[in-house]
Parts: structure tokens; C-alpha cells; sequence
């Protein structure tokens, strides 16, 4: 069975949805702690959302230099699947993994709601089993969701493809939460192997525990991007 | 031992809702002529002779600030034993 690695850090909240959200796709939730470098022969990893080590320093900075974070960039930099949720996107921007910052959004509140993405990359390892412009309603909960970076990297992204996630919709209802730059909700690496986004997909897998069971697509994707696996 | 302050600042073409949001507060509280506020952070470090100023800088750049968003400086202080 397809193994996907789940890391805690002091303060991740989501760890155990991501988990349920990996068992529900047919796959085996494996828990990575932090401070333990052995990634335990995981195929993928997903990093959870919440406020690693209290947010100090900025969101993610701290999570970053995390001994089980320094196995993850040895293995993604050879093409294994990661994917950040919330504070596992503001990790994956710290640990250089993704290009650009999450930055305090720009009404300075706390936004919690559930948000419309139009899926505009439906070829990395997260997001195959979308169908191209899909629009998915997925919960949304951050203090630093917004997306910045340089104008050549935002060009970089768009031109590469790497804009996997945008928000959509009218506001204030919807459309961009956050005053994130393009309205950039998640970001892939240049292979697309590598993906970050705001919002919670794994809070969206079972129409009796969230909006919908959109955020599935993201677990299945990597099932095949993995392949099959004993 | 030597004292070494560390000024992060958000670069000036990324937004920052904070320093606005402190502006709109002084002229609330009758503060007039202050044209724009910045928020930082401060970084105190007390380190001994062996760390190097290219050390610092890559501390400063590297962990205490995120170059995509902040500059910094990085100031030895004059010990005033």
C-alpha cells in the first residue's frame, strides 16, 4: 500500500485530518514527528496546516530548519511529492522549496470561510485528477495568506504553468481573501511534484464533515503520480 | 562577547497592512505629520569573537529575516563595559 507521511510539528492542528484525508483516498497515513529525520520509506509527504513552534519568527521560518524538514528537501529535490497546507505551504516558502512568502493578509484579519479555486494546472502530482479549469470549494482559515513574490517570479510562474490553485468568485463573498498577488491561492515546483497551497483540502473529503469532497482529487492525484506501489 | 543588533524590515514594494494600520492609529490619536509607518523586528544577539561578520549576515539573511519579503542590517554595538 501507498505510504503518505504526515508531519506534526509543535503546534500543527491539521495533522490528523490530513491523515483521515490519505485513508480516505485508499492510501496508508503514516505520522512523521518533527524532531525525527527518518522519513519511515514514505512515497509522499504531506506538511499539515496550523501554527508550527507558535508562528515565532514568521510562519513556517522555525518549521523550516526542523531535522524531519531537512530529510523532506533531500527527498523532494529527487522528484518525491510534497504537499504543504496552509502553514505546510508558509513551510515550503521558508524551506526554499517554493518560491515567494506568505505575508499578513491585507484586511489584517483572520479569515475563515469556505473558498472557491479554480484548478489551473491539472498536470503535477497533486492535481491530475481535476479536470482542467475545475472550480472546487475547499475551507480557508489563515492570518497569512497572502501570496507574494517579484514580478519576474509571479511571471516565472505564470509562464511555467505553476499556478495550480486561484481564487475565483465575486467579492466580498468571494474572489481573492487576502489581497495574495495574482489571485494566487497555491503554487507547484517546476516539475510539478511539489505543490503549496492556503486553503484546506483535507478538510474537504466527506460532504458530512465539510463543504464538499472536492479536496479528494488532491489524494487521489498523487496516488497515480506515485503509481502503483505493492 | 560582543552585542549585535539585527533590523528586519519589510522591503518597501512588499505591502505592509501593519505599518498602515498603525499610521491610521497615530492620526486617530492626534499624531499629525507622520507620513508613513514600516513595521520590523529587533534581534538582540550577544555572541563571542569567533563568529565573523559574513557569519552574521548569513544568520541575518538566512533565518532572522526571509529575503523574498525583508531587508536587513546588521550592526556590531559598541560594548559599553
Amino acid at each position: 500500500m501507498t505510504r503518505i507521511g504526515v508531519i506534526t510539528f509543535p503546534g500543527t492542528l491539521d495533522d490528523v485530518d490530513a491523515a483521515r484525508a490519505v485513508t480516505y483516498s485508499g492510501a496508508e497515513a503514516v505520522a512523521l514527528w518533527h524532531a525525527d529525520a527518518d522519513l519511515r520509506d514514505v512515497d509522499a509527504v504531506v506538511v499539515p496546516g496550523g501554527f508550527s513552534y507558535g508562528d515565532y519568527l514568521r510562519a513556517g521560518a522555525i518549521a523550516a530548519q526542523a531535522p524531519v524538514m531537512r530529510s523532506v528537501i533531500e527527498r523532494a529535490r529527487l522528484g518525491m511529492p510534497v504537499l504543504g497546507i496552509c502553514n505546510g505551504f508558509q513551510i515550503l516558502c521558508e524551506a526554499g522549496l517554493l518560491p515567494g512568502a506568505l505575508i499578513r493578509n491585507a484586511s489584517l484579519r483572520f479569515i475563515c470561510r469556505d473558498q472557491w479555486l479554480r484548478v489551473e494546472n491539472t498536470s503535477t502530482a497533486w492535481s491530475s485528477r481535476f479536470e482542467d479549469g475545475a472550480e472546487i470549494l475547499v475551507p480557508m482559515k489563515n492570518a497569512e495568506g497572502c501570496f507574494v513574490a517579484s514580478d519576474a517570479v509571479l511571471d516565472e510562474l505564470e509562464g511555467e504553468g505553476r499556478v495550480v490553485f486561484r481564487y475565483v468568485g465575486e467579492p466580498p463573498a468571494q474572489g481573492n481573501p487576502n489581497g495574495a498577488l495574482r489571485d494566487i491561492a497555491g503554487i507547484s515546483s517546476p516539475d510539478g511534484r511539489i505543490v503549496g497551497l492556503m486553503p484546506h483540502p483535507e478538510h474537504a473529503i466527506d460532504p458530512l464533515t465539510g463543504p464538499t469532497d472536492d479536496g479528494l482529487g488532491l489524494f487521489y492525484s498523487v496516488l497515480d503520480a506515485i503509481g502503483v506501489s505493492a | 562577547m560582543a552585542r549585535v543588533a539585527v533590523d528586519v524590515v519589510i522591503k518597501p514594494e512588499i505591502l505592509d497592512p501593519q505599518g498602515k494600520a498603525i499610521l491610521a492609529a497615530l492620526g486617530r490619536s492626534g499624531h499629525a505629520g507622520i507620513a508613513a509607518v514600516r513595521q520590523g523586528k529587533h534581534f538582540d544577539l550577544e555572541v563571542d569573537d569567533s563568529v565573523t561578520d559574513a557569519d552574521l549576515e548569513e544568520i541575518a539573511g538566512t533565518l532572522l529575516a526571509n529575503p523574498v519579503i525583508e531587508t536587513w542590517t546588521v550592526t556590531r554595538l559598541v560594548d559599553a563595559r
